[in-house]
């Protein structure tokens, strides 16, 4: 079974460390902060210039000036602190965050990430997405391992354009879990019920599968 | 004597010699403190041919996206845009020069531009089509692209408190780009929401010293909401 959404959220929040300052994309990456693990602090940083990101706003303190980098309402969180974006960006760059959460279109056995451009198709924006995988050291990537029709988006060599070159080190797939190391996908876990042969099958690039590699356990809400 | 009083009486007075095919920096992420008041003047002094930069270009109707309506901006900097409609149309039509910029470089161009720092190096976008044509220098075995600094003619700020010399503090996530764009205007333009007393703002809690800014206004703001995201 593929891991649904949420799923990937929790698995995403294992790694998640005591004391982390964390960047969370747009979409499956947000989804994360619900799943932050009992008895461990971590920071959010937003790259519109807050670190310590809190909850979703009540009506009443409801602002229009306390916004994320997905522009929704938000809260600081006892302990934030808010500036500029050079500032904010200071600190993606410089290497000051400890874990960058994405998602991707594309990624190849050697780093390298496309997520921002489909030629043809209306070019929005990189936004920040650029400068955060320029800058972390420690990367995950969520997307699906395959399009609607089975095309791999784990390859060889990414298609579409860039947004960073040998940058991603980790990319949790619907599918499974896997580090990138030394030119080649590398298998760390699977998706419940998933076999290593479909993986396989769904992995366009140099993938390695190790001698035993577990499959991922999830308590049901 | 004025001495350092940066005050003036009107919107007109704020943008006064702004003109066809100037650059002009502005303040604000997404819809949140941006210069509103600012923006509809130069709406409504109808110039042209104007070059922008700002992280987004506003939505239909609202911020920066008013400015496409008369289509005065021919050339745009942004990390993101195309939230409207009519931006997309003309983008799609080339009536819009775009040139995408990551946010973290276009704040740096700005900094460095209102620093007096012509060119600095990032490696961010270094092998991606934003590296391409651009100098490239390896230090510390790590590649890196050389972006150069913006300035314009004119910045437009959206503050929270200001007194009459021109000190400005922000309030929360609308500090953004604004106090990078305000140091990088050959006029700088505030627009606050409210002018209080030299002396009234604690010195260290400053967010753009006076000395970056010509001009301060106070107005009223409609502070519209892009996403309204409320817990339970």
């Amino acid at each position: 079974m593929a891991l649904t959404r949420e799923q990937m959220a929790q698995r995403v929040a294992r790694e998640l460390e005591d004391g982390f300052y964390v960047n969370l994309g747009i979409g499956i990456p947000t989804l994360v902060a619900n799943y932050i693990p009992e008895g461990i602090d971590v920071m959010l940083q937003s790259e519109n210039g807050l670190l310590g990101m809190g909850r979703f706003p009540t009506e009443e303190e409801l602002d229009a000036d306390m916004i994320n980098a997905g522009k929704e309402t938000v809260t600081a969180r006892p302990g934030a602190a808010i500036f500029s974006s050079a500032e904010s960006f200071a600190m993606i760059r410089g290497g000051h965050v400890d874990l960058t959460v994405l998602g991707a279109f594309e990624v190849d056995q050697n780093g390298n990430i496309a997520s921002w451009m489909v030629p043809g198709k209306l070019i929005k924006g990189m936004g920040g997405a650029m400068d955060l995988v320029a800058g972390a050291e420690n990367i995950i990537c969520t997307m699906t391992h395959a399009s609607k029709h089975g095309e791999s988006k784990l390859l060889e060599q990414c298609t579409l354009p860039l947004t960073g070159a040998g940058c991603i080190n980790r990319v949790l797939t619907d599918l499974a879990y896997l580090e990138i190391k030394d030119g080649a996908f590398v298998l760390k876990e699977r998706a419940p019920r998933v076999s290593i042969d479909e993986i396989i099958e769904k992995t366009a690039g140099k993938l390695i599968v190790p001698d035993h590699v577990p499959e991922m356990t999830f308590v049901e809400a | 004597m004025a001495g350092f009083d940066k005050r003036v009486a009107s919107y007109a007075e704020a943008m006064e010699g702004i003109e066809d095919g100037m650059t002009v920096l502005a303040g604000g992420f997404g819809l949140c403190g941006i210069p509103e008041n600012l923006i509809a003047e130069i709406k409504r002094r109808g110039v042209k041919n104007l070059t922008i930069a700002s992280n987004n270009c506003g939505v239909d109707g609202f911020g920066l996206g008013v400015l496409l309506e008369d289509r005065q901006i021919r050339k745009i900097f942004a990390s993101y845009v195309g939230e409207n409609a009519l931006f997309e149309q003309q983008m799609l039509n080339d009536d819009i020069e775009v040139v995408l910029t990551p946010q973290g470089t276009l704040a740096e161009k700005m900094r460095a531009g209102g620093a007096g720092i012509p060119a600095f190096y990032t490696a961010t976008g270094y092998g991606t089509p934003i590296g391409e044509g651009k100098e490239v220098r390896e230090f510390n075995g790590r590649h890196y692209i050389m972006e150069e600094a913006i300035v314009g003619d004119f910045a437009i700020v959206k503050g929270w408190k200001a007194d009459r010399y021109g000190n400005v503090v922000y309030r929360h996530t609308a500090q953004n780009f604004n106090p990078l764009v305000a140091t990088a205007g050959k006029i700088t333009v505030v627009e606050v929401e409210e002018i209080v007393e030299p002396g009234e703002l604690e010195p260290s809690q400053i967010h753009t010293p006076g000395i970056y800014v010509d001009r301060i206004i106070q107005g009223s703001f409609e502070k519209r909401i892009e996403k309204r995201t409320v817990h339970g």
